[in-house]
């Protein structure tokens, strides 16, 4: 096979001027709606309270709530108030940022099973309060254990997922 | 066959795989194009349709990315499209093309893959961020790897699967792409399996060396019909079975341990090839392995090895190119061993299957005798997968 085609830069030749460069920075800048399922799910945040919306037809009991059932196909009008606890469904010790820079201490993204929603209906979320090592957090969090959200002061809510401010450990 | 044309696969070509490339999207298209129509004995005149395939407008900062292929994907004055599935393009492109020759509207397609992942600043990982949901996850400050962390130790844990395991998976990788002509300098090799273990962790428990790179490249295959491929001098391979299937957008609402959604495109590809049991009747394959994880994962949703039992298989060697009893996974050294320009990257494995069953693989060519080989590759957010069977 004869070799391929392509002309490999190094990053010196992109920094030295042996290349010639030209940049763009782009001054994106959207506003989102949060549409009928969302902004009822976001206002009940506001309250302290976790929202699911329920399927009459297969039952499920859904978050992030939505006002269609995207098996049964069919609108959805019932909401219900979850307890707010869960389970651990999946985590993770995040090392990296958006940007690929690395961070000094993780963070810990989770599945959160919830208490109230059918089985294996989670949300994305933040674990704290579980140390700041590798070996700690790993120590501590096992899929299956309990966790509970803790929720900023209603004065600081403002209709956001960060109204949770994480999730952790439940006592016990 | 309810279709109106039998599909061959003509040709295949590729440009290296680099972390930055000097040329231009635009130049890479048209590289991997014109290798593969030479390796057709085609040219472009030959040609009646184009598929092009490349992942997100934001890498290249290009609107409409499709458009600006054109010219170098040899579009120009014929019927053009580009589609796009994420990471699952590389090979929903051969499927695209495909569909344009088997409804019997043409006889030859030029299918190209391009990526240029590098202009992105200040890296292409942030251009990625922006398929969390708005409300609901963009907000905690995501980033890409969390999904895929969160999926490998769900599947890790479910099964109890060792790191070294997931390792080893890498270890093979790496090695067959030292073969490959294309792959991306620094990225395959010869590793221990201590030296991978050791590798810096990323999003627990995703490491260094069990990621594909970021990369630069492009690659084409050449379509053609039955009584087209029938006047052409050396025997054609076969588009046997194609499949694609997409699963919810909902990903906190699925259960991770198992790509349902590729089990659901290999049935379907299966069922095409007339593949009742595809253990038997599938000699070789390259599954899609951005991740050290995601080759076992996806082995399992193709009905290659049982729930859980792919790493079982990997630590007894059943995935190497040299095996005489088991099925080569990733003889090309995958997208861990050559490099990830990401819709590029799925066409260098349908590429593979393609010299895998024309013997012309050289140093890659597994042991054992091949007569019918699979790419797959999968995407979106993390919920679509893509299958081609070839067969000669
Ligand atoms: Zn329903």
């Amino acid at each position: 096979m004869e070799p391929f085609s392509g002309t490999s830069l190094t990053d010196h030749a992109l920094v030295s001027g042996e290349v010639l460069l030209s940049f763009w920075q782009p001054k994106a800048l959207y506003r989102w709606d949060a549409g009928v399922a969302i902004s009822a799910f976001l206002d009940g945040l506001k309250a302290g309270k976790l929202l699911a919306t329920r399927c009459p037809e297969c039952r499920r009991t859904l978050a992030p709530p939505r006002v269609f059932c995207e098996l049964c196909f069919r609108p959805i009008g019932d909401w219900v108030e979850l307890p707010g606890a869960g389970t651990i469904n999946t985590y993770s010790v995040s090392y990296v940022n958006w940007d690929a820079t690395r961070r000094r201490t993780p963070e810990v993204p989770v599945v959160v099973e919830l208490d109230g929603a059918s089985p294996g209906i989670g949300i994305l979320h933040l674990m704290g309060e579980v140390g700041t090592t590798l070996e700690e957090i790993t120590g501590k969090l096992r899929i299956g254990a309990p966790v509970q959200p803790v929720w900023k002061p209603a004065a600081e809510r403002e209709g956001a997922i960060t109204d949770i401010r994480y999730f952790r450990l439940a006592e016990g | 066959m309810p279709y109106q044309n039998r599909v061959a696969v003509l040709g295949a070509g590729l440009t290296r795989f680099m972390r930055r490339a000097l040329e231009t999207p635009k130049e890479l298209a048209f590289e991997a194009a014109k290798t593969a129509l030479e390796d057709a004995g085609l040219t472009i005149a030959d040609i009646d349709c184009v598929v092009s395939v490349t992942a997100p407008e934001a890498f290249d900062g290009v609107h409409m990315n499709g458009e600006y292929l054109a010219d170098g994907a040899g579009a120009w004055g014929k019927p053009y499209m580009r589609t796009y599935v994420g990471g699952g393009s590389g090979v929903f492109g051969l499927v695209a093309g495909w569909y344009h020759i088997a409804s019997g509207h043409f006889d030859t397609c030029l299918v190209v893959a391009e990526e240029k992942m590098s202009p992105a600043l200040p890296h292409p990982q942030g251009a990625f961020n922006a398929i969390y949901d708005q409300f609901t996850e963009r907000p905690l400050g995501v980033n890409l790897l969390w999904i895929f962390a969160l999926e490998m130790n769900r599947y890790m844990q479910t099964h109890g699967i060792p790191m070294e395991t997931f390792a080893r998976v890498a270890q093979k990788n790496k090695r067959n792409g030292i073969d490959h002509p294309s792959a991306q300098p620094g990225i395959a090799g010869d590793f221990t399996i201590e030296q991978i273990m050791a590798s810096e962790v990323m999003a627990w428990p995703v490491q260094r060396l069990m990621v594909s790179p970021i990369s630069d490249g492009a690659g084409a295959m050449v379509l053609a019909s039955e009584r087209f491929a029938r006047r052409m001098s050396r025997p054609p391979v076969w588009i046997e079975g194609v499949g694609w299937n997409l699963d919810t957008s909902y990903w906190t609402n699925r259960d991770l341990y198992y790509p349902r959604y590729l089990e659901k495109a290999a049935r379907m590809a299966y069922e095409m090839a007339g593949i009742s049991d595809p253990r038997r009747d599938i000699h070789v394959v390259e599954p899609y392995d951005p991740f050290a994880y995601k080759e076992l994962h996806h082995l399992e949703g193709l009905l290659l090895a049982d729930k859980g039992q792919a790493p079982r298989l990997a630590e007894e060697g059943f995935w190497e190119r040299d095996t005489a009893q088991g099925i080569p996974a990733s003889p090309s050294g995958g997208l861990l061993g050559v490099g990830n320009p990401i819709a590029a990257a799925g066409m260098m494995k349908l590429a593979e299957i393609y010299w895998q069953l024309q013997g012309q693989a050289g140093p890659r060519q597994v042991k054992r005798e091949v007569r019918r080989g699979l790419a797959q590759a999968w995407g979106d957010l993390m919920q679509v997968g893509t299958v081609v069977i070839m067969g000669r």
